[in-house]
């Protein structure tokens, strides 16, 4: 479903080229959802990648994935700093026992240079009226969940973007503030664009590429149309037993294979 | 960015601005123009300066989302929008001619007149719903004709759109809309329940026929809220005359709780189709309200007016589809008739609000006209209802969801489609004679529906060993084991 039936008279139209962007976040090491979602958001015209941080953590393929995003940031893509990508390199983190578990174990696996490329991330980027981030913007660094209107309501003040894009929650899920102030909350219909319009701000949580928690063990990835403003969440579907077999094989906590398996 | 005043002959992203059509509390409306756009355009301005009402703002948004997302002939056509960064607006498709609101002078309709508006309404609310939206706002004020006579709905401000945020949901503390058309859960924040529409159409409905408003004109929230136990006096209280199948329908759209209302707009264009087939209950003989001791239980037994669980407008409009079967009543085909009605009784089953109507083709000749009395003098139309009625039987369905029609036609398939498409039928089934004379000299009426229609179709066929029975060949004394 497009609104572009008419003429885009109306839109504000920026001067930069790229304008449909995919965005990832949560890749969590999972190699079979994150190739599956960056074939899916060619096929779909993407033009710019945004990857909003936690490449690594609880899944299986740590190497392939720190250098899948670092081929990608080399080519133009923007990468922001997740809790498990900075955990690698600041071990006093304060996870749960399989979290704290796989990111000993990725630590053991990723080259110095591929650690120097996770600590070096930054916690934000902005760019034009959009801001990136992993938890939210009031204080990236306490890794604070937008969990509800409050929530979100205290990162957009935080910051005068348009639109903040961010993860961690690993749900997709919209929320809005009226230029009163006053909040509105979303739970997105995959594949149904939903126009950002420009009299209100927006949180955008994108939902998670390597491990959805919302029920649905699909991959979960997002696209935005820059010059329509449109935003439209995107599922994929993808090899989650040989995701899960990598997990269980490689001795980390079976309870993140089983997870994968039931989006949870 | 300095905002353009808006004046005639300005220009905006290609627009020029004509004569100011309208000036409302919520915004102006303006008569404009665009090279290579030939169908007459209004744009609409929302008032957003400071001390305007922030409804306005707000409705003007839920506008820019939905209003480009609509499409078919019961909405305007939409054109171009403006976000609030420079100059917002909307352009949109000017239907010509006046909206129902100038019929109020001439209060009450006659019952004829407005069956047929309450039909084209409830038609375009299917549509709507069909495309996820719940209009809240029905009235007389928000619908128009179109030349071709179909109804058009205007004003999506106070709109939700099942699959876009709802920017009035949370924006506003008290319910917005228009205070005698609006439905009692929506007292109750209900926003998401498309039978809301309904009720407002049953106001409209309830006005244009008796003159009077079900609920009043008050606008404060006590007195509304008194809808939510209190029904409206019965219109044949008002009027004597009161046709009982319109106070059956006008009563059940008012209904309190929207599961008691028909079940899908559809189902109600259906019902204000056909009212000579509308089912008669308690409600169509109603002189009186409801007695005080029912109005006191469910003002005070709040359990009744609760609200329910998130809806999800898709489901509940698949789960009330309009089912049509063909019958052939004359060819007595009993295994594929017997087949027909087990594929309806699954169907029925797992879909409690769908209703049936039963179709049958009484086949006219190419040249002549058939008279309507066969040789023993019997009426072919009435002796076909009756069969149609006999098949139905064991189904055991209420006379609320069964309809029996029997179609005049030279050709059988483009009357069922025809009916289909009349009728919004949202899936056929039909039966497929198998190798019969007639359908070798005809052709199959299953397969020009299948490949026709616009709707679901299963085409029903009898298991084998039936057809080798119905057949009566020698082949179906072989033992079972040889057929395969």
């Amino acid at each position: 479903m497009s609104v572009k039936r008419f003429a885009r008279v109306g839109a504000i139209m920026g001067a930069e080229e790229k304008v449909r962007l995919a965005v990832f976040a949560d890749i969590h090491a999972n190699r079979q959802a994150f190739s599956a979602c960056l074939a899916a958001a060619r096929a779909r015209g993407a033009e710019r990648i945004i990857c909003l941080g936690d490449v690594v953590g609880y899944g299986a393929d740590p190497e392939w994935a720190v250098d899948t995003v670092m081929g990608l940031v080399d080519e133009g893509a923007i990468a922001v700093c997740g809790n498990h990508d900075n955990a690698v390199g600041t071990p006093s983190e304060n996870m749960n026992a399989e979290a704290q578990a796989a990111i000993e174990w990725t630590r053991g696996r990723l080259s110095a240079p591929q650690r120097k490329f996770l600590a070096e991330l930054p916690m934000m980027h902005q760019e034009d009226d959009r801001l990136y981030v992993h938890s939210e913007a009031s204080n990236p660094a306490r890794w604070r969940y937008v969990l509800g209107t409050s929530e979100a309501a205290r990162s957009l003040e935080a910051t005068d973007a348009h639109v903040t894009l961010c993860g961690h929650i690993h749900r997709p899920a919209l929320y809005s503030m009226s230029s009163a102030a006053k909040m509105t909350s979303f739970v997105p219909t995959t594949d149904v664009p939903v126009q950002l319009l420009g009299g209100r701000r927006w949180i955008a949580v994108v939902g998670s590429v390597g491990q959805p928690r919302d029920g649905n063990p699909a991959a979960a990835f997002a696209m935005l149309d820059t010059a329509s403003r449109e935003i439209t969440w995107c599922r994929v579907p993808y090899d989650v037993e040989t995701a899960a077999d990598r997990i269980r094989a490689n001795g980390l906590p079976h309870w993140l294979a089983d997870r994968l398996l039931a989006g949870r | 960015m300095v905002k353009p005043s808006i004046e005639p002959g300005t220009q905006l992203d290609g627009f020029t601005i004509g004569e100011c059509v309208h000036r409302g509390g919520m915004a102006t409306l303006w008569s404009v123009t665009h090279p290579g756009i030939n169908v007459p355009l209004l744009m609409k301005i929302p008032r957003v300066s400071e001390g305007e009402d922030p409804a306005a703002i707000v409705s003007f948004e839920m506008e820019q989302m939905i209003v480009p997302r609509l499409a078919g002939p019961h909405v305007p056509g939409c054109f171009g929008s403006g976000d609030f960064e420079r100059q917002p607006y909307v352009v949109i498709e000017r239907i010509p001619g006046k909206t129902l609101y100038d019929r109020l002078g001439g209060l009450p309709l006659g019952y004829e007149e407005a069956r047929e508006i309450a039909g084209k309404i409830a038609t375009a609310l299917a549509d709507l719903h069909r495309q996820n939206v719940i209009h809240h706002d029905i009235k007389p004020s928000s619908v128009m004709f179109r030349d071709s006579g179909e109804a058009v709905l205007i004003d999506f401000g106070l709109s939700h759109h099942n699959q876009l945020p709802d920017l009035l949901q949370e924006e506003f503390r008290l319910p917005y809309g228009t205070a005698p058309y609006m439905a009692p859960e929506r007292l109750l924040g209900v926003r998401d329940d498309p039978r809301s529409d309904l009720f407002s159409l049953g106001v409209l409905l309830y006005f244009f026929t008796t003159g009077e408003r079900p609920f009043g004109e008050s606008e404060t929230l006590r007195g509304m809220r008194r809808r939510l136990w209190r029904d409206p006096h019965p219109p044949r209280k008002l009027r004597a005359d009161y046709p009982p199948w319109l106070q059956e329908i006008v009563l059940r759209c008012l209904e309190i709780e929207p599961v008691w209302r028909h079940p899908t707009a559809s189902q109600l264009a259906f019902e204000l189709a056909h009212p000579e087939q509308v089912k008669l209950t308690a409600r169509s003989e109603r002189l009186k309200r409801d007695p005080l001791s029912t109005v006191w239980r469910r003002r005070f037994n709040r359990g009744l007016t609760q609200p329910k669980p998130k809806s999800d407008l898709a489901a509940q409009l698949a789960s009330g589809p309009i089912v049509a079967i063909a019958i052939d009543t004359e060819e007595g085909f009993g295994a594929l008739n017997e087949c027909l009605r087990v594929t309806v009784k699954q169907l029925l089953s797992t879909l409690p609000q769908a209703r049936l109507a039963c179709i049958n083709v009484l086949k006219l000749g190419r040249i002549t006209l058939d008279k309507t009395l066969d040789e023993q003098g019997h009426n072919k139309h009435i002796d076909r209802l009756v069969s149609l009625r006999h098949w139905a039987q064991p189904l055991k369905l209420d006379d609320s969801r069964l309809t029996v029609h029997v179609l005049e036609a030279v050709d059988p398939a483009s009357a069922i489609l025809e009916f289909t498409k009349v009728n919004h039928v949202d899936h056929i089934v039909i039966g497929a004679r198998q190798n019969s004379l007639a359908r070798s000299l005809l052709g199959s009426v299953s397969a020009k529906v299948a490949s026709e229609a616009s709707c679901t179709v299963t085409v029903v066929r009898p298991p084998r060993s039936a057809v080798a029975s119905a057949q009566g060949g020698p082949d179906d004394r072989k033992p079972k084991a040889l057929e395969a």
